[in-house]
């Protein structure tokens, strides 16, 4: 009785504490205070920043220029612009960061995209894709500036999301639908899942959100309008949305908003405008590229390098995590771009990103607490 | 031996107590059953007689109906496993119709019909024993402040899952059954519109609620402190020096200045727990039929205070934003 009184003793507080992260918290107040703006992060399980791969070699500003690779190889459709060197250069750190030489890859090395036979033919689907993707690579760092908050060299190489992988660790693909009946209908969610933080809420926010265009919004007005019809279902799905988000950048939900009233613009922080640019970024990724891509990705079961498709046959396509990996700047920030200048695309030429905060932002957080502490009226 | 009060008594072993005698119009009472020292720990040791009775029957097998519904509609999706209806239970769910019926009674019973049907043979069995707190409480010759602090709880439960889906014109906004699925419910339901925390009514339902934990551990302490000299006896002493009841009532003005009496205390307690789920139905019933944004509502009406603007600005409001 004793023994298994201590052991009820031992084990009841421990269940009870099995979900909790025990340690001390670290925290940053980025609002004013008593607003709850507050980031709290736990650093034993704060997701580990993304080494960044070294450049196969120096590449020198003489090798920037010379024989333009269209002219030097045959069916170069993208990279046709850039010189010879700058071309093989790209194509060893593409082979490092996809396929790299030497690894458990099927084919890995450049046999993974092309044919050592005939390297222009594009027989293999492998290299239909990166195709794909390298007009991708150039339109995210041409166009999606405002998701780098503009800043010179931030944007993505294929290592962004690859990380030496064919397939980037984190994707997503649509749910199976559920079933007509109640058997094994579980309406899209009430299942511990992990896209949505193993909450109750619809575990597939990602084929209305980020490749449909359905609208995130939910907030209203201070009083009811026409408009005010999202229901608390979808409302569920955006939340469900949201927990991706901060799971996918290790964040809270302080990082973006104000949790006074999450709709309102005026109160966010400018984090909230670059997640916005960066669910379009991801919506055009997913539409444009990814699924614009169709049949070329095999069937499931009949790919030569495993399966590119979900279930539901659709391609495996991005959301955050696909880049950010648990980190609110993917790679800790590195501008990788710097080195690999091919991928910038039309960067220069590139209409200015559009303003994104007005003209006097606020001041910084221990400025707007004094400040607020003026405004406040006696207690 | 020791001293005995409320947590130590005496437990009486010997005939059972039938209770008093029934006037004409009742059913038969069923027990009583014996008595249990476990049970004596903690109140009476012995159980029953239970007044069943037709209300109390027709309520429980309403309740049944109810549990077995969402139970079953549980199982089902989960395939009838068993081991997955553990595992996965807090998740689990019968949610209510999509937004798409909006508020009909034709609904397929797989699409948010079964919900419909739970809801109402639990508000039935809620309802049928309702009746049975009031009219056995009369059959006792008591008051019916029981089955109106219940009436109370009744009113905020109908709010959620039923007036105010009626005047949203949508099932899709009641709460689904659930344990994880109608708290996920709650925090979209305060999400959506604008922060339940800014919804008066809310505050004041937050207010009697706290309240109530409070008069309870000052009332509870307050007889328990005094159950050495009887303190439970409440009323028999109220009159006379020395006794715990003065004893109590001192012990409070001394330390707040002013003491609630032997009957008032409960009067406090009674009126904090019913306007608990009073106000907070009235909170219910505003949100999103009255106002639709609950911190808006607030700034507008100086309830809130409105933060200095960070400078951001909706970038879908921009010049050529994308989609």
């Amino acid at each position: 009785m004793n023994a298994l009184n201590k052991l009820v003793a031992i084990a009841l507080p421990a269940l009870l504490l099995a979900g909790c992260e025990l340690g001390m918290k670290e925290q940053e107040q980025v609002g004013p205070r008593g607003t709850a703006l507050v980031l709290i992060s736990d650093p034993d399980s704060k997701a580990k920043v993304g080494e960044v791969p070294a450049p196969p070699y120096e590449l020198t500003a003489d090798m920037l220029t010379g024989q333009k690779s269209r002219e030097a190889y045959q069916n170069v459709q993208v990279l046709g612009d850039v010189s010879v060197d700058e071309f093989n250069y790209l194509m060893q750190a593409m082979t490092n960061w996809v396929a790299p030489d030497g690894s458990a890859i099927k084919d890995a090395g450049c046999n993974y995209c092309h044919n050592p036979e005939n390297m222009a033919s594009d027989e293999k689907y492998t290299k239909v894709v990166a195709r794909k993707m390298l007009l991708m690579t150039r339109k995210v760092n041409a166009e999606w500036v405002p998701h780098f908050a503009g800043q010179q060299n931030a944007g993505v190489t294929c290592w962004t999301c690859h990380r030496g992988q064919p397939v980037p660790a984190y994707n997503w693909s649509t749910a199976v639908p559920d079933p007509a009946t109640i058997a094994g209908n579980k309406r899209g969610g009430n299942t511990p899942s992990k896209t949505v933080a193993y909450s109750s809420l619809a575990y597939d926010p990602f084929t209305d959100y980020l490749a449909g265009k359905e609208s995130i919004r939910v907030g209203g007005k201070a009083f009811p309008t026409a408009a005010s019809n999202a229901s608390i279902q979808s409302t569920e799905k955006t939340y469900g949305l949201m927990m991706h988000i901060s799971q996918g950048l290790g964040v809270n939900c302080s990082y973006c908003h104000n949790s006074n009233n999450f709709a309102k613009w005026e109160d966010s922080r400018p984090q909230r405008v670059t997640a916005w640019y960066g669910i379009r970024m991801v919506r055009d990724i997913n539409n444009n590229y990814i699924s614009a891509l169709g049949d070329v990705w095999p069937a499931n079961g009949k790919g030569t390098y495993g399966n590119r498709r979900g279930p539901h046959g659709d391609p495996l396509k991005v959301n955050c995590a696909t880049c950010h990996q648990g980190v609110n700047k993917p790679l800790g920030g590195y501008k990788m771009l710097k080195d690999y200048p091919a991928l910038k695309g039309s960067y220069d030429t590139a209409p200015a990103p559009a303003p994104v905060v007005a003209e006097a932002p606020a001041a910084a957080p221990a400025d707007a607490t004094a400040e607020t502490a003026t405004q406040k009226p006696a207690a | 031996m020791a001293y005995q009060n409320l947590f130590t008594q005496v437990q009486l072993r010997g005939e059972l107590e039938p209770g008093v005698p029934l006037g004409p119009h009742n059913d038969a009472r069923i027990g009583p059953f014996g008595t249990s020292w476990l049970m004596g720990k903690l109140g009476g040791a012995q159980l029953g007689p239970v007044y069943l009775g037709s209300l109390g029957v027709a309520s429980l097998i309403a309740g049944f109906i109810a549990i077995e519904i969402i139970g079953l509609n549980m199982a089902a999706s989960v395939n009838w496993s068993p081991i997955q209806f553990v595992r996965q239970f807090f998740w689990l769910a019968l949610e209510p119709p999509p937004a798409k019926y909006g508020f009909t009674a034709n609904v397929p019973l797989n699409d948010g019909g079964w919900w419909i049907a739970a809801g109402f043979f639990l508000t039935a069995s809620i309802l049928l024993w309702w009746a049975r707190t009031y009219v056995r409480a009369k059959e006792l010759g008591m008051g019916t402040h029981v089955a109106w602090a219940f009436g109370s709880a009744i009113w905020l439960y109908l709010v959620l899952g039923f007036i105010r889906p009626l005047m949203m014109g949508s099932w899709a906004e009641a709460v689904p059954f659930g344990i994880f699925p109608h708290l996920d419910w709650t925090a979209a339901f305060s999400i959506r519109y604008g922060n339940l925390f800014y919804n008066p009514f809310h505050a004041l339902s937050i207010v009697f609620l706290y309240g109530s934990t409070l008069l309870f551990a000052m009332h509870g302490a307050t007889i328990l402190a005094v159950g050495r000299y009887g303190g439970e006896r409440e009323i028999e002493q109220i009159t006379d020096r020395g006794t715990a009841s003065e004893r109590a009532a001192l012990f409070w003005r001394w330390t707040m200045g002013w003491n609630a009496t032997m009957e008032s205390i409960h009067r406090w307690a009674w009126w904090f727990a019913v306007l608990t789920t009073l106000t907070g139905g009235i909170g219910i019933l505003l949100t999103g039929t009255v106002v639709d944004n609950w911190y808006l509502w607030a700034v507008q009406h100086g309830f809130a205070l409105e933060y200095p603007a960070t400078g951001v600005i909706d970038p879908s409001t921009l010049p050529g934003a994308p989609q």
